[in-house]
């Protein structure tokens, strides 16, 4: 791991808040250390503009280990940056060269409007849930023992794949019809998998596809971009899987 | 004020079945009356919001990220643990208990941890129920892990991704409520201040992170299930941010706090690389079933290795030295956090780091004869009885993938090598904390009405946490014990009515936080938050960190009470209060966390023994053993504000009685 330092370039887009037209910025970064991760390096932007007695780029971020979903960011015109398979935080400098210039702009997409800066609102992707995106049990404590429905390992293993989806929204961003059904998909599947998930499937399916559809996300063409940049790997399959959900459910 | 921790009273294994059938119950038809706030949505909070929505009251939920789903607890990685003896080697309830009561270092009472390991299976089959898919064997059955300090397996996991799965479990759970209209969701809000009236928690004073707008909210009773403040440290495993605001609050209101100085810290994390890292990656714990930790038994071997001119792999076996094995035969890799933490340090302290940092400080995680020992297994398996060293190779390497996959992806993304070629590079950083706000067998803090769940409360763990057992306490108080006490409580609230945000005390918390807030933006001061933050860190890792003494603690405090003192004059918080402004949000947290490291450091230093992640080097036995003495110190240490001046904080203390277990020196021998 030899760690070096490169002077970059930045164009930035500042927003100051929902209704405010945005603009590019341009910023020049120096020593930025190629171990520090892509948001480390925003981090030291902002120290400099603070220290300049500037606004600092807003920009969404938690866990930093590529599992909250939180971080987001179109990096040279990629959804989370030129790698596949990582999050925006999982990305590090060690991926640009000494005098790279690099394009941040926030998620594009009707569905998350810009809030400020870098930050966008997903809560489109909250609201799908709750109009069934879980299995209706009381949390009571009354269920019966974990063992006593076997699941074959093969099912839980493709339903956990389907679950790792951490609703970065990455998906509908790069979807030129700016759709979701990646996400909505990989939740429908989650559930459609296991037994527990059954009793419910007809509705959930039909629900979910509804609040979808009445947040404003587009449709899906099958173009197939939102896989390529899910950081999880959630693959198209689950797109077939729900299509298939909803017909069943629809001809019932 | 006296603590009274209301544990009932009865054989152990009663304690909890008898006090629930004592508890007073509010009626179904008079829930609707009454309100309830729950700070946080973790597994802690998004489960005791789910709960106690479904149950038929009024919540109202808050957290500081867009969405519930994203709170720190979904980076949870290794797994849960349970009491379920489904692997048939010997657990139960009480060994459970026993082990973490043993873990904690004698530290923990007895009456919690016995209601938690009760409680642990029922955890399991309610997150199944709800569709967490948990690994699974072939037969369909669900599979169990080994963790840390234990030696049974009882782990209950979902890959590396437990976490994610169980906060998943709960925020759909908490979804549904949410969509039945039960529960209201604030995203985007912190909490910045609690309300009293007559002495009772009555609301919160919040802040919407998009507008700015401060926000009164009333309830009959509020839930603080905020979190660990672990990011005391500036650097930790701790999601960004992470924070003690909630807690700290409520402690300034009269929540006494506990325990401040017992901090977990993990001995399997990625070394720190240079002077921008923002936070610490942890590789769970769970490797340690598969790899096995090392440094060069040579001091040339490891200078050679800092300098870049020996590669791990090209150490020959017997220059090799399996430091855990050798001192803790019947553990061996397995021994508990501390005690592993600690191993890593004395190595590193005496030589024979690996990394190539200014500190030195690195151990090996190796898995290479893991990938031997499972290649083999897997081409028996497979009817290969003579396969090819190479062979072996690929299907071990295949077996660790599925394993722990994402684990190596990981750390593969972070340091730029790949683990399944060399060994991982690992070193200790914060991870948990144990201490948190003081809380009753109820869960209820000494602020009537002020409920603490999951890591925010001092609980459960003691000095020490085992493995797993975070995930299983908060999702034990958020589905299975708050929605019994906190009826208990409201039910002398049913007549109380609405309670109005326009009371004077609604009006006096806001202009705190307006006044706090005006300060801040208006200060003009020359260095950022970050500055001051990176700096407490600093005083807080070498002075209050994996080893304490005598006078580094005393010096600690002075430092961190100046370092207070410069922040409050010098602080630079650019933008404006009615926007997004992640400078103010972190300035507010930041001014709690210099208040607690005092106080940390003055935990410590009143703490004259060793027990579990609290090491004073003055209390070690000739072998660096930790040396706990529990006739003076088998007590839970829970501080009181006094006003601004931390140094006059009163301790008060809780003695710990062990009624059912033998208190024994804790030997992983
Ligand atoms: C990398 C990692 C791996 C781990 N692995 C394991 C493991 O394998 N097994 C295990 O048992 N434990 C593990 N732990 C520990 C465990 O994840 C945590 O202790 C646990 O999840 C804490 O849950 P919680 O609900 O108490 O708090 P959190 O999940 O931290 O939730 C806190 C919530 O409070 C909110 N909040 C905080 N302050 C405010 C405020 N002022 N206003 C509004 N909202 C606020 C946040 O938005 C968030 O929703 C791990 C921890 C880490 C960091
Ligand atoms: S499907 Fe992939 S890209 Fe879309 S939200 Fe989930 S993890 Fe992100
Ligand atoms: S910050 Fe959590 S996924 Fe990037």
């Amino acid at each position: 791991m030899a760690s070096k330092s490169i002077n970059i370039n930045l164009k930035v887009w500042r927003q100051k808040n929902a209704k405010a037209n945005g603009a590019m910025e341009t910023y020049k970064l120096d020593d930025v250390s190629t171990d520090s991760s892509f948001l480390e390096m925003l981090d030291q932007l902002n120290e400099q503009l603070v220290t300049e007695k500037k606004e600092p780029v807003a920009f969404d971020h938690d866990c930093r280990e590529g599992i909250c979903g939180m971080c987001s960011l179109f990096i040279n015109g990629r959804a989370h940056g030129p790698e596949t398979g990582i999050t925006t935080c999982q990305l590090h400098m060690r991926s640009f060269k000494d005098g790279d210039t690099i394009y941040i702009e926030p998620w594009r997409s009707k569905a998350f409007p810009v809030v400020k800066d870098l930050v966008v609102d997903r809560s489109a992707f909250d609201r799908i849930q709750q109009a069934g995106g879980f299995v209706s049990v009381n949390t009571s404590g009354n269920t019966i023992d974990a063992n006593s429905i076997p699941v074959p390992k093969q099912d839980a293993d493709k339903a956990f794949e389907a679950a790792a989806c951490i609703g970065c929204g990455a998906c509908v961003a790069t979807c030129k019809n700016g759709s979701a059904m990646l996400f909505v998909g990989a939740k429908v599947s989650q559930y459609a998998l296991l037994p527990q998930g059954q009793v419910e499937a007809t509705d959930r399916v039909m629900n979910m596809v509804r609040q979808m559809d009445e947040e404003g996300f587009g449709n899906c063409t099958n173009t197939g971009a939102c896989e390529i940049e899910c950081p999880k790997g959630i693959s198209l399959e689950n797109i077939a899987r729900m299509n298939r959900e909803f017909l069943k459910a629809s001809t019932k | 004020m006296k603590l009274d921790s209301k544990i009932p009273e009865g054989p152990l294994a009663q304690k909890w079945t008898e006090h629930k059938n004592h508890l007073k119950l509010v009626a179904p038809n008079n829930r609707p009356k009454i309100d309830i706030i729950v700070v946080g949505t973790g597994l802690a909070g998004a489960s005791a919001a789910a709960s106690l929505g479904e149950m038929g009251y009024n919540v109202k939920a808050f957290c500081f990220q867009d969405s519930p789903r994203r709170a720190h607890s979904i980076a949870a990685q290794g797994g849960i643990n349970a009491a379920k003896n489904y692997q048939n080697d010997g657990d139960s309830t009480y060994r459970l208990f026993y082990d973490t009561i043993k873990g904690g270092d004698y530290r923990a009472r007895e009456a919690n941890v016995h209601r938690l390991a009760e409680v642990s299976g029922n955890i399991i089959d309610q997150c199944v129920a709800q569709g967490v898919p948990f690994a699974r064997e072939y037969g369909g059955t669900l599979d169990n892990r080994s963790f840390g300090g234990v030696q049974v397996k009882r782990t209950f996991y979902a890959a590396g991704q437990t976490g994610q799965q169980l906060l998943l479990g709960a925020y759909s759970a908490l979804s549904r409520q949410i969509g039945l209209g039960r529960v209201k969701m604030y995203n985007r809000h912190e909490m910045l201040d609690l309300v009293k009236v007559d002495g009772k928690a009555r609301g919160i004073i919040a802040r919407n992170l998009i507008t700015g707008e401060i926000e009164r909210h009333s309830a009959h009773a509020v839930v603080i299930a905020s979190g660990g403040y672990g990011n005391v440290y500036f650097l930790s495993t701790n999601a960004m941010g992470s924070n003690v605001t909630a807690s700290w609050k409520i402690h300034k209101q009269g929540a006494h706090f506990a325990n401040p100085c017992y901090v977990q810290i993990h001995p399997t994390c990625i070394p720190v690389h240079g002077t921008n890292q923002s936070k610490l990656t942890l590789m769970s714990e769970s490797l340690r079933n598969s790899g096995r930790i090392w440094v060069p038994k040579k001091k040339e071997d490891a200078e050679a290795i800092r300098a870049g001119k020996l590669k791990p792999t090209q150490i020959a076996e017997e220059d090799r030295d399996y430091y855990l094995e050798r001192r803790y035969p019947a553990f061996g890799n397995l021994v508990p956090r501390d005690v592993a933490s600690r191993a890593a340090k004395e190595r590193c302290d005496a030589g024979f780091g690996i990394e190539n940092n200014a500190t030195g400080e690195g151990v090996y995680l190796d898995f290479s004869s893991e990938i031997k020992n499972k290649g083999k297994e897997v081409a028996y398996a497979h009817g290969n009885h003579n396969p090819s060293e190479e062979e072996i190779i690929k299907l071990g390497k295949q077996w660790i993938e599925e394993k722990y996959g994402n684990l190596f992806q990981m750390y593969q993304k972070i340091t730029d090598e790949n683990p399944y070629e060399t060994p991982m590079k690992i070193y200790p950083a914060v991870h948990y904390t144990m201490g948190g706000v003081w809380v009753d067998y109820n869960l209820q803090s000494s602020i009537p009405g002020c409920f603490v769940a999951g890591e925010a409360n001092f609980s459960d763990h003691g000095a020490n946490r085992l493995g797993a057992s975070a995930l299983m306490q908060g999702l034990a108080d958020g589905y299975f014990v708050l929605p019994y006490t906190i009826s208990n409580y409201l039910a002398e609230e049913i007549r109380t009515g609405k309670i109005s945000t326009d009371l004077p005390e609604f009006l006096e918390a806001e202009k705190r936080v307006k006044d706090q807030i005006g300060k801040f933006l208006n200060n003009n001061g020359s260095r950022s938050v970050d500055h001051f933050h990176k700096e407490l860190g600093n005083i807080m890792w070498n002075k209050v960190g994996m080893a304490r003494n005598e006078q580094g603690l005393k010096e600690a405090i002075d430092q961190i009470a100046k370092l207070r003192e410069e922040f409050h004059k010098d602080v630079y918080v650019p933008g404006s209060a009615d926007e997004l402004n992640p400078e103010l949000e972190k300035a507010f947290r930041v001014a709690d966390f210099l208040e607690l490291g005092q106080l940390m450091a003055m935990d410590a230093l009143q703490r004259k023994e060793s027990c579990g992640g609290h090491f004073r080097d003055e209390y070690q036995d000739a072998e660096g053993e930790t040396l706990r003495d529990d006739e003076h110190f088998s007590f839970v240490g829970a501080w009181e504000y006094k006003g601004e001046d931390i140094n006059q904080e009163q301790l008060h203390k809780e003695e710990l009685k062990y009624e059912f277990i033998k208190i024994a020196a804790r030997n992983y021998k």
